[in-house]
């Protein structure tokens, strides 16, 4: 068997390994993918890849490895142009869909992590007040960078949906573990339907964990960090 | 104000110094404006409701956040002229990664050295200065991060040099000593004039600092 030109070193229940491998499904792109079980040790590949945060996911194109999911996403975008465009090509926009990204990375998806480690019942409502703030802001977002299209993108699956999409796993686990829904047809119609679009989209389907499998990995990161006191990462 | 560029900055600020520096690269004109963050202008609320900070870069009415997202906007709506990021999409990647490694790394650990004291500071500073290294390690040999030319990496963590003084006086140690090919790289960069006219002035910076530090109730 052909070792492949493209390694993508992962990790399945994270939200950021899934970026990578959604943008090269879009761009039809052959890959392996290499499972790192990162709670468990990094392997040697990792560490030489990424020397700096010594984290997944890692791109290997050849011998170039690229690092950050974000930053790993924008090189696939422009290293197979000829596939489908997955950042927006108007300045603007891209600038709109980055911002979003962003958000999600530095603001939202913390704060769905501190509804998971929160200490007592006025730490998780105001923990979960604040997920909904975000939602909110989300919604209105759709609206704008969708103009009526079924995604952020327009008719694909863009950079914005890949940012917020891959988190919709953990989405799906909070709402579990808390027995309510943060995404609803009453609060954010638009994003419900979104969020069933994403995920059945051939590029996404195989990528996305099955929510049972990822609320039990949850349930043991919880209890390492309730014993440890130990950041999640 | 439909048309042209404004800029809501703070002068200390290295985020809105180095949106300064890509506008002055490109020899773009625009409307300078300073905030007074204690009493943020309703101008500032309305263009950037979700985080209420500047810089903000307004183009033709609609506004653009954050830093990096501000930059690369500017350097691909003025693609024509002085080109920041790299045209090869591995060199493109290697820009952003360095980039986002400043943004982690320089500012948090800068604001722990002149918040902190003691232990917590020593930590700060010795992590400061292995990210520093690090930075050193990937400029090598090369005049600018950008190559033969201010680059993307340049612009994005030379604003810090104006809080290199505050730094150490406030953590005190010299950047200098541990580092000197950056210093070396940092007063490169001072000499173009869009370096120069964007940064304050570091003695200046430090007097803020210490005022920042008085009214916080910081020793």
């Amino acid at each position: 068997m052909a070792k492949s030109d493209v390694k993508v070193l992962g990790s399945w229940p994270s939200p950021y390994a899934m970026r990578p491998r959604i943008a090269l499904n879009i761009k039809s792109v052959d890959y392996e993918y290499v499972e790192e079980r990162v709670w468990e040790g990094k392997t040697e590949l990792l560490l030489q890849s990424n020397p700096v945060h010594k984290k997944i996911p890692v791109l290997i194109h050849g011998d170039n490895p690229i690092c950050e999911s974000l930053n790993i996403v924008q090189y696939i975008d422009e290293t197979w142009s000829s596939g489908p465009s997955i950042l927006p090509s108007d300045p603007y926009e891209g600038a709109i869909a980055r911002f979003w990204a962003a958000y999600l990375d530095e603001k939202w998806f913390p704060s769905i992590k501190s509804i998971a480690i929160a200490q007592g019942e006025d730490a998780r409502k105001a923990a979960i007040a604040q997920v909904e703030e975000g939602l909110a802001l989300l919604e209105e977002a759709f609206g704008k960078c969708s103009k009526g299209k079924p995604f952020f993108g327009g008719d694909q699956i863009g950079f914005l949906d890949i940012a917020f999409g891959s988190f919709l796993g953990w989405l799906r686990v909070t709402e579990k573990f808390n027995g309510m829904k943060l995404l609803s047809e009453a609060k954010t119609p638009a994003l419900v339907n979104w969020a069933d679009r994403f995920c059945s989209d051939a590029a996404v389907k195989d990528v996305m964990p099955d929510t049972e499998k990822l609320a039990e990995f949850g349930k043991m990161v919880i209890a390492k960090i309730r014993g440890a006191g130990a950041e999640i990462h | 104000m439909a048309e042209g560029v404004v800029l809501l900055d703070f002068w200390p600020s290295p985020f809105g110094m180095r949106v300064r520096i890509a506008l002055a690269e490109k020899g773009i004109k625009y409307e300078y404006k300073e905030e007074d963050l204690r009493n943020k202008s309703a101008l500032l609320l309305q263009m950037n409701p979700v985080h209420k900070k500047i810089p903000v870069l307004i183009h033709n009415g609609k506004p653009v956040c954050e830093s990096l997202i501000q930059v690369q906007y500017i350097d691909e709506v003025w693609h024509h002229t002085s080109p920041l990021l790299p045209s090869h999409s591995y060199q493109r990647a290697i820009a952003r990664f360095w980039a986002d490694f400043v943004d982690k790394k320089i500012y948090e650990l800068g604001r722990k050295i002149w918040t902190s004291k003691g232990e917590e500071q020593e930590t700060a500073k010795k992590e400061f200065i292995e990210s520093l290294k690090l930075l050193e390690g990937e400029l090598g040999d090369k005049p600018y991060f950008g190559g033969e030319n201010l680059g993307y990496v340049d612009v994005v963590l030379v604003p810090f040099y104006s809080w290199f003084y505050a730094y150490e006086k406030c953590g005190n140690f010299s950047i200098e000593a541990e580092c000197p090919k950056l210093i070396a790289w940092a007063k490169r960069c001072l000499e173009k004039e869009s370096v120069s006219k964007s940064l304050p002035d570091q003695e200046k910076v430090y007097d803020f600092v210490l005022q920042l530090k008085k009214l916080l109730g910081i020793e």
